[in-house]
């Protein structure tokens, strides 16, 4: 019975990502600069998203912030706060909001926003120094923000 | 006590520790002989800096010394390339840069006044210009890359003439417009990581960012040796880079703007010795 419910639930979720991700145009920010709704269907997978916060390629979260659960991966900087604690810290709303575009809730933080595709000066094609030939896409995906956020809300003091 | 008032304690004392973490106090003396400025008072129209420093005080022992002694610096190798240049006949004309400058230490002090507004042309001037005005116009020969091997060797050897003498960039008078264009320039947030120039090197310098130091970013030293790269580098080289990582679309080297932002950054230096070659990471 447990089991088939939660095959239910997962079924339904996973239709809903297909029905309604939120683009980066469609987010909400609350006046707090906080985002309650997931931005997918898929509840955020921590794993992944612990890489993606250590991944040059991907968030390169630690380029700036110290996280002591990836102590794995080298040279963490200390441009930013520390995340260890995060998950105390905030809730999974102001995570969120934090991740999409830190400048709603802190204005003029350093910062990059990771979930905005317009808005930019001078937006280059990624990191080739030349204009876009294509529509700019947020540097994160939808999924990949909620994965994130996941793995931030794993981040607790003892 | 709360939880709230723990994290704004940790946050009040992580400062001190930053700037502690952030540039050494180490000594630069070049040839055990040239004491240079290295760190001194900041001038007042860089509002926002108390002291400034030079970019070797963020590196490590290792590259620090590769600057302290001339046999050590790899720049040499390239300087002493350019002097055989600058006896080089080439262009139409026949003349070589010795053919009307005989010395080049008659060049003594031009770095320390770079950039500057050619009053002839009411433009604003960076060495590169100087130098391809003379091949283009008196030399009658081609105008150098602005970042190729050539052009940066010159520079620097014309650089070298003025080591230890402090920056002193004038940003008045004709120079004010492009002044402020470059300050515009320094804090504009560019490219899709929405960054400027000060956001990492006034806010930030001291810090880590990833495995790299955050220096004030200062120009006294350029053209520099880059350890990961193995050569000179200009300074619009280096700007370009900057502005390509917060993934924008670049200024190109030789460009209006990064005349003016040359100008501005040049000018937070005033003060400090010119290093020209300096050896960073």
């Amino acid at each position: 019975m447990k089991l088939r419910l939660i095959t239910l639930a997962c079924a339904l979720t996973g239709a809903a990502a297909i029905a309604a991700e939120t683009s980066p145009k469609e987010i909400q920010y609350d006046e707090y600069g906080a985002v309650a709704e997931p931005l997918t269907g898929v509840a955020g997978d921590a794993a992944n998203g612990a890489v993606i916060v250590g991944e040059k390629s991907k968030g390169n979260c630690v380029a700036c912030h110290e996280v002591t659960a990836l102590a794995d991966i080298p040279f963490h900087g200390e441009v930013g706060p520390m995340l260890d604690g995060a998950g105390d810290r905030w809730t999974e709303a102001e995570l969120r909001g934090l991740v999409a575009n830190a400048k709603m809730t802190f204005e003029g933080t350093v910062m990059p926003a990771f979930y905005k595709d317009e808005g930019y000066i001078r937006p280059g094609d990624g990191y080739t120094g030349k204009a876009p030939s294509a529509p700019l896409t947020s540097i994160l995906t939808a999924q990949e923000i909620e994965d994130v956020v996941a793995f931030l809300a794993t981040l607790k003091e003892q | 006590m709360n939880k709230k008032a723990l994290t704004a304690i940790a946050a009040v004392l992580a400062y001190p520790v930053a700037v502690i973490a952030g540039p050494d106090e180490d000594k630069l003396v070049i040839n055990e002989e040239l004491n240079m400025i290295s760190v001194t008072e900041a001038p007042a129209h860089a509002e926002n800096l108390d002291t400034i420093y030079s970019g070797w005080h963020f590196r490590t022992d290792e590259t620090q010394a590769l600057q302290t002694d001339d046999f050590d610096n790899p720049a040499m190798v390239f300087v002493d390339q350019a002097a055989d240049l600058f006896g080089t006949v080439d262009g139409a004309a026949g003349k070589s840069c010795a053919s009307c400058h005989e010395d080049v230490e008659s060049f003594k002090g031009l770095q320390a006044s770079m950039p500057k507004v050619d009053a002839e042309s009411g433009k604003l001037v960076v060495m590169e210009d100087l130098i391809n005005k003379c091949r283009t116009d008196r030399m009658e020969a081609d105008a150098w890359k602005w970042s190729g091997a050539d052009m940066q060797g010159i520079v620097a050897l014309i650089g070298l003439q003025s080591r230890g003498m402090p920056v002193n960039v004038a940003i008045d008078g004709a120079a004010a417009p492009f002044w402020e264009q470059g300050k515009e320039m320094y804090y504009t947030r560019y490219g899709q990581l929405e960054l400027s120039c000060a956001n990492c090197h006034e806010e930030n310098w001291g810090n880590m960012i990833r495995a790299d130091h955050l220096s004030q970013g200062m120009t006294n030293g350029f053209p520099t040796y880059r350890l990961k790269q193995a050569k000179l580098i200009s300074r619009h080289n280096r700007f370009r880079g900057c502005i390509r990582d917060t993934r924008a679309e670049t200024f190109a080297e030789g460009s209006d703007e990064f005349r003016a932002l040359e100008l501005y950054v040049a000018s937070r230096g005033n003060g400090l010795s010119v290093e020209t070659p300096a050896v960073r990471q």
